[in-house]
Protein backbone atom coordinates (compact mmCIF):
# COMPACT_ATOMS: atom_id res chain seq x y z
CA UNK A 1 0.00 0.00 0.00
CA UNK A 2 2.07 2.77 -1.55
CA UNK A 3 -0.09 5.93 -0.02
CA UNK A 4 -0.77 4.31 3.77
CA UNK A 5 0.86 6.52 6.19
CA UNK A 6 2.51 4.77 9.03
CA UNK A 7 3.04 5.63 12.65
CA UNK A 8 4.39 3.03 15.23
CA UNK A 9 4.52 4.23 18.97
CA UNK A 10 6.69 2.03 21.97
CA UNK A 11 4.50 1.39 25.35
CA UNK A 12 6.29 1.09 28.03
CA UNK A 13 5.44 -1.56 31.14
CA UNK A 14 4.04 -0.54 34.14
CA UNK A 15 3.82 3.14 32.96
CA UNK A 16 0.19 4.23 34.25
CA UNK A 17 1.13 8.18 33.70
CA UNK A 18 2.13 7.66 30.24
CA UNK A 19 -0.17 5.09 29.10
CA UNK A 20 -2.59 6.62 26.72
CA UNK A 21 0.08 8.78 24.80
CA UNK A 22 0.14 7.00 21.42
CA UNK A 23 -3.74 6.55 21.29
CA UNK A 24 -4.16 10.09 22.09
CA UNK A 25 -1.49 10.93 19.73
CA UNK A 26 -3.12 9.14 17.08
CA UNK A 27 -6.54 10.35 17.95
CA UNK A 28 -5.24 14.30 17.48
CA UNK A 29 -3.63 13.25 13.68
CA UNK A 30 -6.26 11.56 12.62
CA UNK A 31 -8.48 14.81 13.08
CA UNK A 32 -5.99 16.74 11.60
CA UNK A 33 -6.17 14.61 8.83
CA UNK A 34 -9.80 15.09 8.62
CA UNK A 35 -10.80 11.84 9.42
CA UNK A 36 -14.48 11.64 10.67
CA UNK A 37 -15.25 12.03 14.26
CA UNK A 38 -17.48 8.68 14.63
CA UNK A 39 -14.27 7.07 12.87
CA UNK A 40 -11.59 8.77 14.89
CA UNK A 41 -13.91 7.63 18.47
CA UNK A 42 -13.78 4.53 17.11
CA UNK A 43 -10.29 3.81 16.77
CA UNK A 44 -9.44 5.86 20.03
CA UNK A 45 -11.30 3.58 22.46
CA UNK A 46 -9.63 0.43 20.64
CA UNK A 47 -6.59 1.48 20.51
CA UNK A 48 -6.85 2.49 24.08
CA UNK A 49 -8.07 -0.67 25.40
CA UNK A 50 -5.05 -2.34 23.25
CA UNK A 51 -2.73 0.05 24.99
CA UNK A 52 -3.54 -0.35 28.58
CA UNK A 53 -4.11 -4.21 28.70
CA UNK A 54 -0.29 -3.61 27.03
CA UNK A 55 0.64 -1.84 30.02
CA UNK A 56 -1.08 -3.97 32.89
CA UNK A 57 -1.30 -7.21 31.75
CA UNK A 58 1.78 -7.62 29.17
CA UNK A 59 5.42 -6.03 29.48
CA UNK A 60 4.65 -3.28 26.88
CA UNK A 61 4.87 -3.61 23.59
CA UNK A 62 4.65 -1.97 19.74
CA UNK A 63 1.99 -0.29 18.15
CA UNK A 64 1.46 -0.16 14.51
CA UNK A 65 -0.97 2.16 13.03
CA UNK A 66 -1.22 2.32 9.40
CA UNK A 67 -4.01 4.76 7.60
CA UNK A 68 -4.64 4.20 4.70
CA UNK A 69 -7.25 6.20 2.17
CA UNK A 70 -10.14 3.44 3.32
CA UNK A 71 -8.72 1.80 6.58
CA UNK A 72 -6.81 1.97 9.88
CA UNK A 73 -5.36 -0.72 10.71
CA UNK A 74 -3.90 -1.01 14.20
CA UNK A 75 -1.53 -3.67 15.15
CA UNK A 76 -0.84 -4.60 18.92
CA UNK A 77 2.41 -6.68 19.56
CA UNK A 78 3.69 -7.32 23.01
CA UNK A 79 6.08 -10.24 24.48
CA UNK A 80 4.09 -10.50 27.15
CA UNK A 81 2.53 -13.81 28.98
CA UNK A 82 -0.06 -14.97 26.10
CA UNK A 83 -3.52 -15.41 26.68
CA UNK A 84 -4.31 -18.94 27.59
CA UNK A 85 -8.07 -19.00 26.58
CA UNK A 86 -9.25 -16.03 24.36
CA UNK A 87 -12.78 -17.38 24.44
CA UNK A 88 -13.03 -16.45 28.06
CA UNK A 89 -10.84 -13.61 27.98
CA UNK A 90 -13.16 -11.93 25.27
CA UNK A 91 -16.01 -12.72 27.77
CA UNK A 92 -17.61 -9.02 29.33
CA UNK A 93 -16.05 -9.13 32.91
CA UNK A 94 -13.20 -11.46 33.35
CA UNK A 95 -10.34 -9.85 34.07
CA UNK A 96 -7.59 -10.87 35.53
CA UNK A 97 -6.48 -7.58 36.63
CA UNK A 98 -4.53 -7.21 40.60
CA UNK A 99 -6.27 -4.97 42.88
CA UNK A 100 -3.91 -2.21 42.64
CA UNK A 101 -5.17 -2.14 39.01
CA UNK A 102 -8.55 -2.26 39.99
CA UNK A 103 -7.97 0.80 42.23
CA UNK A 104 -7.45 2.69 39.33
CA UNK A 105 -10.40 2.13 37.49
CA UNK A 106 -9.12 -0.30 35.42
CA UNK A 107 -9.68 -4.26 35.58
CA UNK A 108 -13.80 -4.51 34.77
CA UNK A 109 -12.92 -6.95 31.97
CA UNK A 110 -14.91 -4.61 29.26
CA UNK A 111 -11.22 -3.79 27.52
CA UNK A 112 -11.60 -6.87 24.69
CA UNK A 113 -15.22 -6.84 24.05
CA UNK A 114 -15.09 -3.00 23.90
CA UNK A 115 -12.06 -3.64 21.32
CA UNK A 116 -14.34 -6.13 19.25
CA UNK A 117 -17.25 -3.78 19.36
CA UNK A 118 -15.45 -0.39 18.78
CA UNK A 119 -13.81 -1.97 15.23
CA UNK A 120 -15.09 -3.88 12.25
CA UNK A 121 -12.53 -6.51 12.08
CA UNK A 122 -10.19 -8.07 14.73
CA UNK A 123 -7.95 -10.87 15.50
CA UNK A 124 -5.72 -12.34 18.18
CA UNK A 125 -2.45 -14.14 17.74
CA UNK A 126 -1.28 -14.92 20.93
CA UNK A 127 1.16 -17.86 22.16
CA UNK A 128 1.08 -18.76 25.68
CA UNK A 129 4.87 -17.56 26.87
CA UNK A 130 5.85 -15.75 23.69
CA UNK A 131 3.36 -12.96 23.77
CA UNK A 132 0.46 -11.45 21.69
CA UNK A 133 -0.33 -9.87 18.60
CA UNK A 134 -3.72 -7.91 17.94
CA UNK A 135 -4.79 -7.06 15.04
CA UNK A 136 -7.67 -4.36 14.53
CA UNK A 137 -9.33 -2.36 11.78
CA UNK A 138 -11.36 0.15 11.45
CA UNK A 139 -13.25 1.17 7.88
CA UNK A 140 -13.19 4.23 7.15
CA UNK B 1 -25.89 24.32 28.10
CA UNK B 2 -22.57 25.00 27.14
CA UNK B 3 -19.06 24.06 29.40
CA UNK B 4 -19.33 27.76 30.55
CA UNK B 5 -22.56 27.98 31.55
CA UNK B 6 -21.62 24.98 33.75
CA UNK B 7 -18.61 26.63 35.07
CA UNK B 8 -20.29 29.83 35.35
CA UNK B 9 -23.60 28.14 37.76
CA UNK B 10 -21.38 28.92 40.90
CA UNK B 11 -22.25 25.26 41.63
CA UNK B 12 -18.89 23.68 41.12
CA UNK B 13 -15.45 24.38 41.54
CA UNK B 14 -13.63 25.20 38.58
CA UNK B 15 -9.93 22.68 38.77
CA UNK B 16 -9.51 23.20 35.40
CA UNK B 17 -11.09 25.50 32.77
CA UNK B 18 -10.05 23.68 30.01
CA UNK B 19 -10.26 24.90 26.15
CA UNK B 20 -13.64 24.32 25.20
CA UNK B 21 -15.99 26.46 26.64
CA UNK B 22 -18.26 26.85 23.87
CA UNK B 23 -18.91 23.57 23.70
CA UNK B 24 -22.15 22.29 24.14
CA UNK B 25 -22.88 20.01 26.88
CA UNK B 26 -25.21 16.83 25.11
CA UNK B 27 -26.04 15.04 27.89
CA UNK B 28 -24.93 13.26 31.38
CA UNK B 29 -22.74 10.51 31.58
CA UNK B 30 -22.20 8.69 35.16
CA UNK B 31 -19.34 6.02 35.89
CA UNK B 32 -16.53 5.39 37.46
CA UNK B 33 -15.12 2.03 35.80
CA UNK B 34 -13.04 3.66 33.19
CA UNK B 35 -13.43 0.17 30.85
CA UNK B 36 -16.78 1.12 31.09
CA UNK B 37 -16.89 4.81 30.84
CA UNK B 38 -14.79 3.96 27.74
CA UNK B 39 -17.19 2.00 25.64
CA UNK B 40 -20.47 3.75 27.03
CA UNK B 41 -19.46 7.49 27.14
CA UNK B 42 -21.41 9.65 24.77
CA UNK B 43 -19.37 12.18 23.27
CA UNK B 44 -19.97 15.64 24.14
CA UNK B 45 -20.97 14.23 27.51
CA UNK B 46 -20.86 15.75 31.42
CA UNK B 47 -19.03 12.90 32.80
CA UNK B 48 -19.73 12.73 36.70
CA UNK B 49 -17.43 10.84 38.37
CA UNK B 50 -15.26 9.91 41.84
CA UNK B 51 -12.02 8.41 40.12
CA UNK B 52 -9.73 11.39 39.63
CA UNK B 53 -6.50 10.22 38.09
CA UNK B 54 -4.49 10.18 34.80
CA UNK B 55 -6.04 7.85 33.20
CA UNK B 56 -9.68 9.48 33.71
CA UNK B 57 -8.18 12.32 31.58
CA UNK B 58 -7.39 9.60 28.79
CA UNK B 59 -10.72 8.10 28.68
CA UNK B 60 -12.44 11.88 28.68
CA UNK B 61 -10.05 12.79 25.82
CA UNK B 62 -10.79 9.71 23.77
CA UNK B 63 -14.37 9.75 23.97
CA UNK B 64 -14.44 13.24 23.46
CA UNK B 65 -16.38 14.24 26.71
CA UNK B 66 -17.58 18.05 26.93
CA UNK B 67 -15.98 17.89 30.53
CA UNK B 68 -15.20 15.88 33.45
CA UNK B 69 -17.01 16.80 36.88
CA UNK B 70 -15.28 15.02 40.40
CA UNK B 71 -18.10 14.30 42.94
CA UNK B 72 -18.51 13.48 46.58
CA UNK B 73 -15.29 16.23 46.85
CA UNK B 74 -13.14 13.38 44.88
CA UNK B 75 -10.21 15.66 44.13
CA UNK B 76 -7.70 15.35 41.04
CA UNK B 77 -4.15 14.50 41.71
CA UNK B 78 -1.24 16.80 41.19
CA UNK B 79 0.03 14.74 37.78
CA UNK B 80 -3.57 14.84 36.87
CA UNK B 81 -4.13 18.27 37.01
CA UNK B 82 -0.98 19.14 34.82
CA UNK B 83 -2.70 16.73 32.22
CA UNK B 84 -5.91 18.38 32.10
CA UNK B 85 -4.11 21.95 32.06
CA UNK B 86 -2.00 20.75 28.75
CA UNK B 87 -4.81 18.75 26.81
CA UNK B 88 -7.14 21.69 27.34
CA UNK B 89 -9.94 19.39 29.34
CA UNK B 90 -12.32 21.22 31.96
CA UNK B 91 -12.30 19.63 35.12
CA UNK B 92 -15.10 20.81 37.60
CA UNK B 93 -15.81 19.53 41.28
CA UNK B 94 -18.06 19.45 43.65
CA UNK B 95 -19.02 17.74 47.53
CA UNK B 96 -22.29 16.36 45.98
CA UNK B 97 -22.96 12.80 45.55
CA UNK B 98 -22.77 11.22 42.05
CA UNK B 99 -26.74 11.18 41.47
CA UNK B 100 -27.53 14.75 42.81
CA UNK B 101 -24.63 16.19 40.96
CA UNK B 102 -25.68 14.52 37.61
CA UNK B 103 -29.26 15.15 38.11
CA UNK B 104 -29.26 19.33 38.35
CA UNK B 105 -27.21 19.09 35.19
CA UNK B 106 -29.81 17.14 33.26
CA UNK B 107 -32.00 19.61 34.53
CA UNK B 108 -30.72 22.06 33.17
CA UNK B 109 -29.62 20.59 29.51
N1 LIG C 1 -1.97 -8.20 25.84
C1 LIG C 1 -2.36 -9.12 26.74
N2 LIG C 1 -1.47 -10.05 27.22
C2 LIG C 1 -1.87 -10.97 28.12
N3 LIG C 1 -3.11 -11.08 28.61
C3 LIG C 1 -4.03 -10.20 28.18
C4 LIG C 1 -3.72 -9.19 27.23
N4 LIG C 1 -4.85 -8.48 26.97
C5 LIG C 1 -5.81 -9.03 27.74
N5 LIG C 1 -5.34 -10.06 28.45
C6 LIG C 1 -6.11 -10.96 29.36
O1 LIG C 1 -7.50 -10.85 29.05
C7 LIG C 1 -8.23 -10.42 30.20
C8 LIG C 1 -9.40 -9.53 29.75
O2 LIG C 1 -8.92 -8.32 29.17
P1 LIG C 1 -9.84 -7.02 29.18
O3 LIG C 1 -11.16 -7.40 28.54
O4 LIG C 1 -9.10 -5.91 28.57
O5 LIG C 1 -10.12 -6.79 30.72
P2 LIG C 1 -9.19 -6.12 31.85
O6 LIG C 1 -8.03 -5.45 31.17
O7 LIG C 1 -10.10 -5.18 32.53
O8 LIG C 1 -8.73 -7.25 32.73
C9 LIG C 1 -7.22 -9.71 31.06
O9 LIG C 1 -7.60 -9.66 32.42
C10 LIG C 1 -5.98 -10.57 30.83
O10 LIG C 1 -6.03 -11.75 31.60
MG1 LIG D 1 -8.22 -4.21 29.58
Amino acid sequence: MEDAIILKYGISPDDFTRAGEASSDVKSKLKQMGVSPEAVRKVAIAMYEGEINMVIHAKGGEITVQITPDRIIMELADVGPGIPDVELAMKAGYSTAPDEIRSLGFGAGMGLPNMKKYTDEMKIDTTVGVGTTITMVVKL
Amino acid sequence: MTVRELMDDGRFRVVSPGENEDRKVDTVFCCDLLSVAMGRAPSGCAWVTVMGNMNTLAVASLTDAACVILAEGAVLDETARKKAGEQGITVLATEEPIFETALEIYKRL
